[in-house]
C-alpha cells in the first residue's frame, strides 16, 4: 500500500495516489497537481530545485491530513511532494482528496495546498534567465491560528 | 553540551554547510543557539523576524530548552507547493 504522505525525488504518479485511497463509500475524488511554471514575477524560469527537511516535512503533511480530518471527517487525503530538480511542466506536488460528495473533496484539497505553503519545511530554488533565487514564503508555524483560519477561509470560499 | 544544527535553503548557502556541530552552555534554549549563529554569520540577522525552528525533527519554539545531542533545525520562510 502506497503511503498517504510522502516526500520523494521520484516523478509523481497521481493515479497511484488515487489508488492509495480507500474509496469505500466515496462519490468524488479531487486531484490537484502543482506544476513548475515557466515564469515567475516577470522572470523566465528555467527549472526549479526543491529542498526539504524530510522528517519534519512528512510530519507537516501528516498534520495537514489530521487537520483536514477534523474539519471534513469523511474526507480521505493523500499528499505527495517531490524534491530535487524539476523541469518546466513537471509536477512538484500531488494531492488527492476522496469524499462521499464533491464539495468536501474540493475544499479539503484546496486547504491542503494552502497549508503546505504555510507550514511544510520545503524550499524552492528558482533558476531563471539571468540568475537564481531561493523563494521565501511563510514562516512555518503550525500553531499560528490566524494562518490556519486563512487557509480554511480560502478552502471554503 | 554539543548540538547538531541543521540549516536549509539560503541559510545553508550563507553558512556553506547544511549541518554544523556547535557547543551550547548547559540550560541554553534554541534562541541561544540561534544567537551564536547570528554572531558567526551576520547575514542570518535578516531572518530574525521570519525564522522558525524545530528540535529533533518536531516543530518547536525559540524558548524551548535544548539538551546534549539535540538536532536543532532553523527554517527560513518555506516555499513548498
Amino acid at each position: 500500500m502506497l503511503a498517504l504522505t510522502v516526500i520523494t525525488t521520484a516523478p509523481l504518479d497521481h493515479e497511484a495516489l488515487v489508488r492509495a485511497l480507500d474509496t469505500t463509500g466515496i462519490g468524488a475524488v479531487s486531484v490537484f497537481l502543482g506544476l513548475v511554471r515557466d515564469n515567475n514575477k516577470g522572470r523566465r524560469v528555467l527549472h526549479l530545485e526543491y529542498e526539504a527537511y524530510e522528517p519534519l516535512a512528512v510530519r507537516g503533511l501528516d498534520l495537514i491530513v489530521t487537520e483536514a480530518r477534523e474539519k471534513w471527517p469523511s474526507v480521505r487525503l493523500a499528499i505527495h511532494h517531490r524534491i530535487g530538480r524539476m523541469e518546466i511542466g513537471e509536477a512538484s506536488v500531488a494531492i488527492a482528496a476522496a469524499s462521499p460528495h464533491r464539495a468536501d473533496a474540493f475544499a479539503a484539497s484546496r486547504y491542503a495546498i494552502e497549508r503546505i505553503k504555510q507550514i511544510v519545511p520545503i524550499w524552492k530554488h528558482e533558476y531563471f534567465e539571468g540568475g537564481d533565487v531561493w523563494i521565501e514564503g511563510a514562516t512555518a508555524d503550525p500553531d499560528n491560528a490566524e494562518a490556519r483560519e486563512e487557509a480554511l477561509r480560502i478552502a471554503c470560499a | 553540551m554539543r548540538v547538531t544544527v541543521r540549516l536549509f535553503a539560503r541559510l545553508r548557502d550563507i553558512a556553506g554547510a547544511g549541518e554544523l556541530q556547535r557547543d551550547a552552555p548547559a540550560g541554553a534554549n534554541v534562541h541561544a543557539v540561534w544567537a551564536g549563529l547570528v554572531s558567526e554569520f551576520p547575514e542570518f540577522s535578516a531572518y530574525e523576524k521570519s525564522i522558525s525552528c524545530a528540535v529533533n525533527a518536531d516543530y518547536s519554539r525559540f524558548t524551548a530548552a535544548v539538551a546534549d545531542g539535540d538536532e536543532i533545525a532553523f527554517l527560513p520562510p518555506v516555499s513548498g507547493g
